[in-house]
């Protein structure tokens, strides 16, 4: 219920125990009392929208400016546009969006594939550092993936 | 031109990419001289930021040159070598104008929780980053600042995050002369945040982490005790002990959300994304802290939620200090220490890579490869 009492300044004792210097915030934030104006302040010219823009529901229009990297897209970008219909206090906001994050590495690798290139996943993950600065390491892990592969074709063989 | 392209989780490349445009009349086009790799970048590496999309660029550590200004533009010019703080800012909106500038209201469409960040996943407003030979810089006339003649790119390209980043968090600790400050993690930023708490007058300063190298680092550079929790049973009881049975006064978190030193932590936050990343370091900080302690947090976590000991903050009246560092307020008091010499921001530099080489730098940082603390990439244009 909204409380229209605009004569609150004559409450019994309204404003009597301010502390100007008792702001948490200093000196992160020099206080100007601007905060209750809300959202009135002067504002730049806005950026025009030429992609899809995914905005959050919690603010009533886009902010003057915005990324324009990665517009939606595909699986992952339905997944995003239902994400964006919640709010960030709500999981139906965050976890779909790290779903179609993992989505969207896929959609990454047939996009590349439909263009024509097969991603190098060893040079992207960066194993020629791995291979140069960790050699003994990479070299454990190969032997546990040979003996684990050895193990389950012998077994598969086994089982035929 | 040349830039990083995310194409997954531990996967990234360097590929040709359109050249960035002037898209508001404030937007300046600057082409990047160096760029580093944060640790926060790592967050993004591993897949535990939300809508972080394949295709991005990532990267909001770097320094350049103006290129091209919109018509708007009037703080610099073309030709200006610049520091561009991570932070976008618009400077006109009531955060903005208190001096909190990690906070602009006008930066973000995609979410009100954080302001925007150059190459900080669409959560952060979806901007590319300066992992690239060239960048659009929005609100040219609020962040970028134009870098003093005498000053070395190295030490200028970690005052657009590092630097501010490590002093805002020991100035949120509202160190007193004497305290006793504790700063949980010897990443760039801890090293940073226990050097800087030396302005602050404390008596001691401690650091903890789990990798010799670079304790070994944060002990030379920030003169400052320096322990590894891998070689305590309880880190917190530790730090009760060697603070005479009371608390530190001030606790920093310089960890964020893939810390180590807690297997339920580590299993909740990390393995099954159950929590938004291992809080641990947090919960050291607020269980290590005194009774009316200051508890600072730099250390980047998602934005859903996190398992952290509220009830102790409540009990032990705990103020918790926290916020993305405003690095255009800072940056005046930061050039004159560095100018000075007080500090010296490049000798964190431990790794110089050509942009090219991007999979692997992010590699070697990730994986702690080759004594790595920190790695700039130096792209290869020139003007």
């Amino acid at each position: 219920m909204i409380n229209d009492n605009q004569d609150y300044k004559n409450i019994p004792g309204w404003g009597m125990d301010i502390d100007v210097e008792n702001e948490p915030t200093y000196p992160m934030k020099n206080y100007t009392g601007d905060d209750h104006k809300r959202s009135n302040y002067e504002k730049s010219e806005q950026q025009p929208v030429k992609i899809e823009l995914l905005k959050s529901n919690e603010r009533p229009k886009n902010s003057v400016v915005f990324g324009t990297s990665v517009p939606p897209s595909g699986l992952s970008g339905m997944i995003r546009r239902y994400a964006f219909q919640h709010s960030e206090d709500r999981y139906r906001h965050w976890i779909p969006l790290i779903l179609a994050d993992r989505i969207n590495a896929w959609e990454g690798i047939i996009e590349d594939i439909q263009k024509g290139n097969i991603p190098n996943i060893f040079a992207e993950r960066g194993y020629k550092a791995e291979l140069k600065y960790n050699t003994a390491k990479l070299v454990e892990r190969a032997c546990y993936a040979l003996i684990i592969g050895t193990i389950a074709i012998k077994y598969l063989r086994k089982k035929k | 031109m040349l830039a990083m392209n995310y194409r997954g989780p531990y996967r990234v490349r360097v590929e040709q990419r359109p050249m960035p445009e002037i898209l508001h009349p404030e937007d300046a086009i600057v082409r990047v001289t160096r760029t580093c790799i944060c640790g926060s970048d790592l967050h993004l590496y591993h897949g535990m930021v939300p809508d972080t999309r394949v295709g991005s660029t990532f990267g909001h550590e770097f320094i350049g040159v103006i290129e091209e200004i919109g018509p708007l533009v009037t703080n610099v010019k073309v030709g200006d070598q610049v520091i561009v703080p991570f932070n976008i800012a618009c400077g006109k909106c009531n955060f903005c104008k208190q001096g909190l500038y990690g906070n602009c209201h006008e930066s973000n469409t995609m979410a009100t929780a954080v302001g925007g960040i150059f190459g900080y996943s669409h959560t952060a407003g979806g901007y590319n980053g300066g992992q690239a030979e060239y960048v659009r810089v929005p609100y040219a006339n609020v962040g970028p600042t134009v870098i003093p003649a005498d000053m070395d790119p190295d030490d200028a390209v970690l005052l657009t995050d590092v630097v501010p980043t490590g002093y805002q968090a020991a100035e949120m600790g509202g160190i007193k002369e004497g305290d006793t400050v504790v700063v949980f993690g010897a990443g760039p930023i801890g090293i940073m945040a226990a050097r800087c708490a030396w302005f602050f007058g404390p008596s001691r300063v401690i650091i903890i982490d789990h990798l010799d190298y670079r304790l070994e680092f944060a002990k030379n550079y920030a003169k400052c005790e320096a322990y590894n929790f891998k070689s305590m049973a309880d880190p917190v009881l530790f730090l009760k002990k060697i603070t005479d049975w009371y608390g530190a006064d001030v606790c920093i978190d310089c960890v964020g959300c893939e810390a180590e030193g807690n297997a339920l932590q580590t299993f909740t936050g990390k393995i099954t994304l159950m929590q938004a990343g291992a809080a641990t370091a947090l919960q050291w900080a607020i269980n290590s802290v005194k009774k009316g302690g200051i508890v600072s947090v730099v250390g980047v976590y998602g934005p859903p939620f996190n398992y952290v000991p509220i009830g102790n903050v409540l009990n032990k009246g705990i103020t918790l200090r926290a916020n993305q560092a405003s690095v255009k307020r800072l940056l005046p008091r930061l050039i004159d220490h560095v100018q000075s010499g007080r500090l010296e921001p490049k000798k964190l530099i431990t790794h110089r890579v050509p942009l090219e080489e991007i999979s692997d730098a992010y590699h070697i940082f990730s994986s702690k490869l080759d004594n790595c603390i920190k790695t700039v990439l130096i792209p290869s244009t020139k003007a």
